[in-house]
């Protein structure tokens, strides 16, 4: 009974945190790659999770006191063609990948031309309206009250107690899809005129690349990567209300993560992950004010301090192979890396 | 028969930065085939029309025409594409990334930079990255950096950032390379080396230079024509012995160096 608890604690753990590695995974496209300063994941975030909801919730029910008008009832619509597997939820994590890259592609149209900083100020800005959107546009998504029959994927092939070691199974193919699709789209020639753009733009524009559409092609795959994570994340809880997309583990907790594992570093992010999640979740278990959240905050604020004086790249650093086709660099990083 | 049309074609260009005005209806032309000097005193303007030729930085005023054609509002890579490449005076390596990384960027039209190239055209990729790395590599021999290859770049020495410069435009395969001030901080030994290379670069490569640099000494024995710019303007055109021989140089430098 007690080991039992325990495994489940651990499997809910990994759930969360193969997610988490998932939206780092998508930051990591967007400064670790590319250097585009995205201090609004929890945009990219609410709307993955917010288009995932509303394409698989049955249609809102008033009696229920359901405000919204539009659920898509996706598992039912797609149930028709029956492959023996949920066609509903490839469909719904495609839908809030593409919402979000939508999303990045209108957002970066406008500012990427700008100096670096305004993207920053723009993102922010973006979390924060998506949350006040939802939280006030009732008829979007219910408002305050949120979004709570987020159907189950798979839900009928296990039992309801064992249905978490399903889902772990579920986001960890996941996670490897996205993980060897980012890998080998970064170390593409593709991927080296992103670097080359984090390093020196001018130089990248003076060696004729169109840094414009790089970073803006970047910035949407990254959009991407975070609303498959949204979506991931909102089939997890089954429920989600404005609140949910709060800056702190929105946002900061995934940008401890990055720095943590090492920025540039497809591993070190999903490692990143794993660490920061691990010191968030360990320490609510914690006596007294030790498991306040406020308190939680401060031990990855204080992790990340530590990380950047002992490995100022993070627990793994960049990773030193650029690109495929060619070796790697011979010896240390140039001092100021 | 005409005579030989111009590879570049300045014509009565000028920029103003706020109140300050950095080129002011300046021409001139630079022949194909050419190593064409720009010299004149600090804040003469070359570097920003080096940015304006190049689209770094928009005209206030004035043409600029490359092979007929005009340039001036299109966009860096455009510029680049049409064949016009150019270094900085403060070299800009790709730090974090390797020497042959750097060169390997540059070539356009590459598969591999279409976002699904390397999922749909694998071998064809693959067959491209090996093609720009020997050429990379035959680029770093001709620099005599191929030793370094798999160095940072950002751990390369002054002189070295200088020559990966260099190679970076040798790289893109260009019609006209506008270097700028490609001696600056380079060693004597180093220096005789890089105006070989410039001057082999032109004859077995058939590349046009436009270059800026400040050793006089360099300037002399590589380039002719030469063109003296002052307070923004080109103030004569000549040889290098006419150059030499001119009151109007004098006096600028002269001017420059009592302001
Ligand atoms: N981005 C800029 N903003 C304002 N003034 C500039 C800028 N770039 C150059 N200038 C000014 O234009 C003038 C010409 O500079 P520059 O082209 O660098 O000269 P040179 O390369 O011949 O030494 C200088 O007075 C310089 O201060
Ligand atoms: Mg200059």
């Amino acid at each position: 009974m007690e080991f039992q608890g325990i495994l489940n604690y651990l499997v809910g753990f990994a759930i969360m945190a193969v997610i988490y590695s998932i939206f780092t995974l998508g930051l990591n496209v967007h400064w670790g790659y590319t250097g585009l300063f995205n201090i609004g994941v929890a945009g990219f975030f609410a709307l993955g999770a917010y288009t995932s909801a509303l394409l698989t919730t049955a249609t809102p029910d008033p009696l229920k006191f359901e405000d919204y008008i539009f659920g898509g009832n996706l598992p039912a619509l797609l149930g028709v063609f029956n492959l023996g597997i949920d066609l509903w939820f490839l469909v719904a994590l495609l839908g809030a990948g593409a919402v979000c890259g939508l999303m990045a592609l209108i957002i970066g149209s406008v500012t990427i031309r700008l100096r670096g900083d305004y993207l920053a100020i723009v993102t922010l800005g973006i979390a924060e309206s998506v949350r006040y959107i939802f939280l006030n546009e009732k008829w979007l998504a219910n408002g305050s009250k949120g979004l709570y029959r987020i159907p189950k994927y798979l839900g009928d092939w296990v039992s309801p107690q064992h249905y978490d070691y399903l889902f772990l199974v579920v986001v960890l193919i996941v996670l490897v899809v996205i993980y060897v699709a980012v890998e080998r789209t970064i170390k593409s020639p593709w991927g080296r005129v992103l670097k080359a753009i984090r390093e020196d733009e001018l130089t990248a524009a003076a060696s004729g690349k169109n840094v414009f559409s790089f970073k803006l092609q970047s910035f949407m795959l990254g959009a991407f990567i975070m609303g498959i994570g949204g979506a991931l994340y909102a089939h997890n809880i089954r429920f989600i209300d404005p609140r949910t997309f709060d800056p702190l583990l929105a946002t900061f907790i995934i940008w401890a993560m990055l720095m943590v594992g090492g920025s540039g570093n497809n591993k070190g992010a999903i490692l990143g992950a794993f660490t920061v999640w691990g010191i968030w979740a360990g320490t609510q278990f914690l006596p007294g004010f030790l498991s306040d959240p406020n308190f939680r905050f401060i031990m990855v604020g204080l992790l990340i301090v530590v990380v950047i004086l002992l490995r100022p790249g993070g627990i793994l650093g960049e990773e030193r192979k650029i690109s495929a086709s060619a070796a790697p660099p011979n010896k240390v990083a140039p001092p100021d890396a | 028969m005409k005579g030989p049309v111009p590879i570049l074609e300045i014509k009565n260009v000028e920029k103003d930065f706020g109140g300050v005005r950095a080129v002011s209806g300046c021409s001139f032309n630079v022949q194909q085939g050419t190593i064409t000097g720009l010299i004149g005193p600090n804040g003469a303007g070359k570097t920003t029309l080096f940015n304006l030729i190049t689209g770094f930085v928009p005209c206030t005023g004035g043409q600029i025409y490359f092979q007929g054609k005009r340039i001036d509002r299109l966009p860096p890579h455009e510029i680049f594409r049409q064949g016009i490449v150019r270094t900085f005076q403060i070299p800009r390596e790709l730090k974090r990334m390797t020497v042959l990384e750097n060169l390997m960027v540059v070539p356009s039209h590459q598969t591999g930079e279409n976002i699904w190239g390397s999922w749909l055209f694998p071998r064809r990729v693959r067959r491209q990255e090996e093609n720009n790395e020997a050429q990379a590599i035959d680029i770093l021999r001709f620099v005599n950096l191929v030793h370094l290859k798999d160095e940072y770049a950002g751990n390369l020495s002054a002189g070295q950032k200088k020559l990966l410069e260099l190679a970076r435009t040798l790289m893109a395969e260009p019609q006209l390379v506008l270097l700028d001030e490609p001696g600056a901080g380079v060693n004597p030994t180093l220096m005789k080396e890089l105006v070989e290379h410039i001057r082999r670069a032109c004859t077995e490569k058939n590349l046009t230079f436009l270059l800026i640099e400040h050793d006089m000494d360099m300037v002399m024995r590589l380039c002719d024509p030469i063109i003296v710019m002052c307070n923004g303007e080109n103030i004569m055109e000549g040889s290098p012995h006419e150059v030499r021989q001119n009151e109007a140089v004098l006096e600028a430098y002269l001017g420059g160096l009592g302001r």
